[in-house]
């Protein structure tokens, strides 16, 4: 863990702060609420899922499993509210344990954190565990926090047997 | 019912029908080793995967665990991942570079070309004892072609080009688009399908399913705004429903015009972003000199399926996909896909075309996911009992539009004779050359 010795606001606050987002965001990816989800970005944010054999690799020369900006996300959103998006209609039970919450560092109003994730997804007599880490970048516009990037990171060697990413991981 | 009845044919009514037994019997997956999956030609990887001398990477074929490497002589070789002593996996990481593979177990220790060149205490063994004879073993066959390599563990299979026969013309209209050679981009998408292989196969080669399954697909593409209009096409492709096409041993084609769709090579459309207009325009006018125009819109303004029997799809659509199956058991497979690109695209339109890829395909496409859906939806279908058969009829009474079967029914034909234990389909009128 780096901190920012210059950093003279209150961690402990900031970390509660960050869980508290962070649980909140995972309340309303459970409860399907992806219009008040995808609000929570900032103008520029992306969103990444890495392949399951390069979790570091660069999207733009790695082929990944998403890899959305702004506008595709929100595409991505458009198609998991409409009755075509047949993967996730009916949608999916998902239930997700975010844990082990670090804050890595903070430059300026960023904010790094990492967290591991469990998503279950339950669908057609199956459970299917999703298992990772994020990795975020936080940014405080106008006193509250939206995300810069979210980059969900699979430990899965693959997708064996879930198939898809079709829920928001 | 006898295998002789798992398809129903009668050409003069135009009715084509497959015995969903096909889909869930333990026995026909059997049979599928034993015929097809140990007979047939399978994709191992491509050249650029192993571009220098100890470049390996490990795959499981058939079920089989494999690895390949490009020796220190240069020359690529596959191998059964398998001590030849005590039998423990020589090969235990995906990738990688190395001069000797070392077992893990008793040191045993093989150079990048397969040869055992140390054994620990080797004074242990008689003289009869030859480690000459003790190297790593090859599957009978491997061949490629223009850059794809195959192996086969049937020793007596025809050539790999004789055995890809009419498929080699579409494989060469999509390895003639890149100028200086292609490359498999790092990450793969590796995942599963709980349902039978050959709905794959079949989904693969289908268009018929596109309007009626991905229609957020589309609707998200229409509200990036139009793309560039389309050239007008040659005198020679008179086919605005494209074309379904039976290619020889089982392998298809299915063509249809991209009209404004995004292609990387080269159609512009706002998914590829404003910065790779010139780049793609530019790309077209050099593939038009080098091949003319006719050939240059089959390569930049039509889209392709290829199957190429029993289990690679290469799809040369949103970008190239090389999408490789096989069966675990009746009801599930497993899936890798990769993505070949031009080794001298610029960074942009590389960028471009990996997004490109994604909004349509792989497990978190906005298209693919349905596919995915579908498959598993028909698996758990055939559980339901009622009808006996799946219906693969679609323009049997026509020359075949992209929307039609014709493909699909060549890859049964070919199935139903490889599972009868004969190398060719009795009806050999399947093969129509042309586009």
């Amino acid at each position: 863990m780096v901190s920012d010795p210059e950093d003279k606001r209150d961690t402990l606050a900031l970390a509660r702060e960050v869980e508290r987002f962070l649980y909140d965001e995972a309340a309303l990816l459970d409860e399907w609420r992806l219009d008040e989800w995808v609000a929570l970005f900032t103008a520029g944010g992306r969103y990444l899922v890495p392949a399951t054999d390069k979790p570091e690799g660069d999207p733009r020369k790695t082929l990944t499993i998403i890899n959305d900006d702004l506008a595709r996300l929100r595409g991505r959103v458009e198609r998991l509210k409409s009755r075509h998006a047949h993967r996730e209609f009916p949608w999916s039970r998902t239930r997700r344990l975010i844990t082990n919450v670090r804050i890595t560092h903070v430059v300026a109003e960023e904010i790094f954190v990492t967290a591991s994730f469990v998503v279950y997804r339950i669908r057609s007599g199956h459970v299917d565990p999703l298992i990772g880490h994020y990795e975020y970048t936080l940014k405080r516009v106008n006193g509250a926090l939206k995300i810069k990037s979210r980059k969900a990171v699979l430990d899965l060697e693959a997708l064996h047997p879930h198939g898809t990413v079709s829920i928001i991981l | 019912m006898g295998f002789k009845d798992l398809i129903f044919e009668d050409s003069a009514r135009g009715i084509f029908r497959v015995h969903r037994s096909t889909m869930t019997s333990p026995d026909i997956l059997d049979l599928e080793r034993k015929n097809i999956f140990d007979k047939c030609w399978l994709y191992l990887g491509h050249e650029s995967e192993v571009e220098n001398p100890g470049d390996f990477r490990r795959r499981t074929v058939a079920g089989r665990p494999l690895f390949w490497v490009r020796g220190a002589d240069g020359m690529v070789r596959a191998f059964h991942n398998t001590c030849t002593h005590w039998g423990a996996n020589v090969c235990r990481v995906d990738e990688g570079n190395a001069e000797v593979f070392q077992c893990f177990y008793h040191a045993w220790t093989f150079n990048n070309k397969g040869e055992l060149i140390s054994v620990p205490d080797e004074d242990g063994y008689a003289e009869g004892f030859n480690p000459a004879e003790l190297g790593l073993v090859s599957p009978p066959r491997l061949e490629s072609y223009r850059g794809l390599y195959f192996v086969s563990f049937n020793p007596d299979i025809e050539d790999l080009v004789t055995y890809l026969a009419g498929a080699k013309d579409y494989m060469d209209l999509i390895l003639d688009q890149a100028e200086d050679g292609w490359r498999v981009v790092p990450g793969a998408q590796k995942y599963a399908v709980r349902a039978n292989w050959k709905l794959f196969s079949k989904n693969s080669l289908d268009s018929y399913h596109v309007a009626p399954l991905h229609v957020t697909f589309f609707k998200y593409v229409q509200s990036l705004g139009p793309g560039d209009p389309p050239p007008p096409p040659p005198e020679s492709f008179r086919a605005p429903q494209g074309r379904s096409l039976a290619l020889g041993n089982g392998h298809g084609v299915d063509i249809f015009a991209a009209g404004t769709r995004a292609r990387p090579i080269a159609h512009w459309h706002p998914l590829l972003g404003e910065e790779t207009r010139e780049e793609i325009r530019e790309i077209r006018a050099r593939l038009v000199r080098r091949f003319g125009e006719e050939r240059a819109y089959f390569m930049c303004n039509t889209n392709r399926l290829l199957l190429i029997y029993p289990n690679l799809a290469l799809h040369d659509i949103a970008g190239i996909s090389l999408r490789y199956f096989e069966p675990v058991g009746p009801d599930y497979m497993e899936v890798i896909v990769q993505t070949l690109v031009p080794k001298g695209e610029s960074a942009e339109l590389l960028n471009r075309r990996l997004e490109n890829f994604l909004s349509f395909l792989g497990p978190g496409g906005f298209a693919h996911a349905d596919d995915i859906e579908a498959m598993e939806s028909a698996q758990q279908g055939y559980k339901a009992g009622g009808p006996e058969w799946i219906d693969v009829s679609r323009g049997m009474h026509r020359e075949a539009t992209s929307l039609d079967e014709r493909h699909i029914r060549s890859f049964w034909r070919q199935w139903h004779a490889n599972i009868r234990e004969a190398l060719k389909p009795e009806r050999f009128d399947d093969l129509v050359q042309g586009r």
